[in-house]
């Protein structure tokens, strides 16, 4: 009978820690899904207003993270201030990025706009490394760095916060899109940009502050992760090519889509790495793209425009 | 975006003239550095010159053609160290497993357009890259394959810069006058006519995904063989060289030299290899002038450098007629 007993223990202890595991691996999910989703976000704002697919998108979060830590580091200014700086210069670097590189080259076709926003990338990333050197660096955390410890899980609490922020985001450019006039000529561009033109707006000043708003929320999503995975001037790329992968699979130009697919993409590949194998972690999500591209390459909320000629 | 200058003879004159200017270069230069150079362009445009068949012809992107090229290094790598096999064999190997592979994916990813037909050759180059790093057991890992040997033709073994560079600008000028006939045949007027003009081609009876499919083939070939003249030339290969950023060179070098002509696909290549030879005077920050030169000729020449100069070359010579 005793022994009965305790192998019941056991087993509640096992279940216990399983399903701590699973929280764990929900969390840490979470977490990058949430970045996903708001770099994917980004790709489709941009794409939206300008049919470009913006390969420095990545590049915007690695400015975020890196002027955030100029700002708290060196000038040693307070978080929140720092950090709405931070949004504020990078959105301005998305401006300039438009009018000194998209704007001039209005003719060009999918491939010269596609290699001119790697070169874009390649040239802030070169920025990047003659201002912040190779080495990576670390940001402190917004609120100290002991973990909470929820049912089993233990959570840093910078998770939290990058949950916060990016939610706000994420409800602040729905917002946007849904009740600001602004917010609803960009949804105009979008779906014809010359009947937009027609009404009134001005397309040039919208993609403007499509670039601005795009590049703001990248770098609020880069300033926010930076003290989890440390920031370096290279992190850009491999976040761009996951929020990407993101956009992809919510629906290429789907604003909700964008946020869904990082949020699935960052389970299941938390979910994949814990359970499968964590050296292929990154291979992961480029397999969910391809499956996505090869069964339903509108995505799960896309309009269905691939056949498109 | 198809401009012809001249039929396929004009073509044999101006291969003639490129390989006295090959000869002038093996001869003239002793160097052995610059000429590994100059061995480092010919790999690479072998494998441009089958990415150039397909974008700038067939009108297909891929954004992860090193894939192949990485395929091809890695079979022979892989099949000569661990399995002792003759290197052309390995070399056959390594394409025709490119070849397969190309057929795997090619099939559903060539019916995307645009962007996502880029964005499915992205993936799938990715995760071969990571394929790479991860078989460590076979790949050596991160820190690459060792030892691999040279190539050797009965006793001879091409162990000098320059026997290396006369096998590789062989093979290239081979590869060239094959893919000028080609883009010359019915089947290449019918992937060019994909090229510019999807539904038109169909309409004329080409089977479009047929044809891409085969263009595909081709272009992964091309780069799995200059893969493993790669492997066999440095002996020493990573996972690093295959990555992201090398098909996203191999895509700048197609479309910087000019798409739709093969010899844009050779400028573009030297250009982009030896520009980091230039710019070691900035050190460190040759990336960020590499990004600026691409932004800079793709927003001024977007047709390449080569329709740009003869357009240039054209308005000036109907100056001087006019002026």
């Amino acid at each position: 009978m005793g022994g009965g007993l305790l192998a019941l223990i056991n087993l509640r202890r096992e279940k216990i820690a399983l399903m701590g595991q699973i929280l764990q691996f929900l969390f840490s999910g979470l977490t990058n899904g949430a970045v996903y989703a708001v770099i994917a976000l980004g790709f489709t704002i941009i794409y939206n207003a300008t049919d470009v697919i913006n390969f420095a998108q990545g590049e915007f979060v690695m400015l975020g993270a890196m002027v955030m830590y100029t700002f708290v580091h060196f000038l040693s200014w307070p978080i929140p201030v720092a950090f709405f700086a931070t949004i504020i210069c990078v959105s301005v670097i998305g401006i300039l990025v438009e009018f000194f590189t998209i704007r001039p080259a209005k003719n060009a076709d999918i491939i010269s706009l596609i290699i001119i926003t790697i070169g874009v990338s390649i040239f802030l990333r070169g920025v990047a490394m003659m201002i912040w050197g190779k080495d990576p660096v670390a940001i402190p955390p917004f609120t100290g760095s002991t973990p909470i410890v929820f049912m089993g899980a233990a959570i840093d609490p910078q998770i939290i916060w990058v949950l916060v922020i990016t939610l706000i985001a994420m409800i602040f450019t729905q917002w946007f899109f849904k009740y600001t006039i602004w917010g609803k000529a960009m949804r105009a561009c979008a779906v014809n940009k010359k009947a937009a033109k027609l009404v009134g707006i001005k397309v040039e000043r919208l993609v403007s502050l499509s670039f601005a708003l795009s590049a703001g929320i990248s770098a609020a999503a880069g300033a926010v992760i930076a003290p989890i995975t440390f920031a370096s001037y290279d992190m850009g790329t491999m976040l761009g090519l996951k929020g990407f992968c993101a956009a992809v699979l919510g629906g290429l130009g789907s604003g909700v889509g964008s946020i869904l697919g990082g949020f699935i993409l960052g389970i299941l590949e938390a979910f994949g790495a814990g359970y499968i194998s964590s050296s292929y972690k990154d291979a992961f999500a480029f397999l969910i793209l391809l499956i996505v591209l090869f069964l339903k390459p509108q995505g799960l909320l896309g309009q269905g425009e691939v056949d498109k000629l | 975006m198809n401009i012809h200058f001249g039929s396929i003879r004009y073509q044999y004159i101006g291969l003639l003239f490129f390989v006295i200017f090959l000869f002038l270069i093996g001869f003239f230069i002793k160097n052995d550095y610059y000429l590994n150079v100059f061995v480092l362009i010919g790999i690479q445009a072998i494998a441009v010159l089958g990415l150039s068949l397909l974008m700038g012809y067939a009108g297909q992107v891929s954004l992860g053609h090193a894939a192949f090229y990485g395929l091809g290094a890695y079979a022979s790598g892989i099949l000569t160290i661990h399995y002792g096999l003759n290197p052309y064999l390995a070399m056959f190997c390594g394409m025709a497993i490119s070849a397969l592979m190309a057929l795997i994916v090619g099939l559903p990813a060539l019916r995307l357009k645009g962007h996502y037909l880029a964005m499915a050759t992205l993936g799938f180059g990715i995760i071969i890259n990571i394929c790479f790093k991860e078989m460590a057991s076979l790949t050596g890992g991160p820190s690459g394959l060792v030892g691999i040997p040279m190539l050797k033709f009965l006793n001879f073994t091409f162990d000098t810069s320059i026997s290396y560079f006369c096998l590789v600008w062989s093979i290239f000028i081979i590869l060239m006058v094959l893919s000028l006939h080609l883009v010359n045949s019915p089947f290449g007027r019918a992937f060019r006519a994909l090229g510019s003009h999807e539904a038109a081609a169909q309409a004329m009876g080409v089977n479009t995904h047929i044809a891409k499919l085969i263009v595909f083939i081709i272009s992964a070939v091309y780069a799995s063989l200059a893969g493993s003249l790669y492997a066999h030339f440095v002996t020493f290969i990573s996972p690093a060289s295959f990555g992201f950023i090398c098909s996203i060179k191999m895509v700048t070098m197609v479309a910087i030299g000019g798409m739709g002509t093969l010899w844009g696909a050779l400028l573009g290549t030297s250009i982009l290899v030896s520009l980091p030879e230039f710019l070691t005077v900035f050190s460190d920050y040759d990336v960020l002038v590499y990004g600026l030169i691409l932004i800079i000729v793709m927003i001024f020449m977007p047709e390449g450098i080569v329709q740009a100069s003869i357009k240039i070359f054209r308005n000036f010579k109907y100056k001087e007629t006019n002026g």
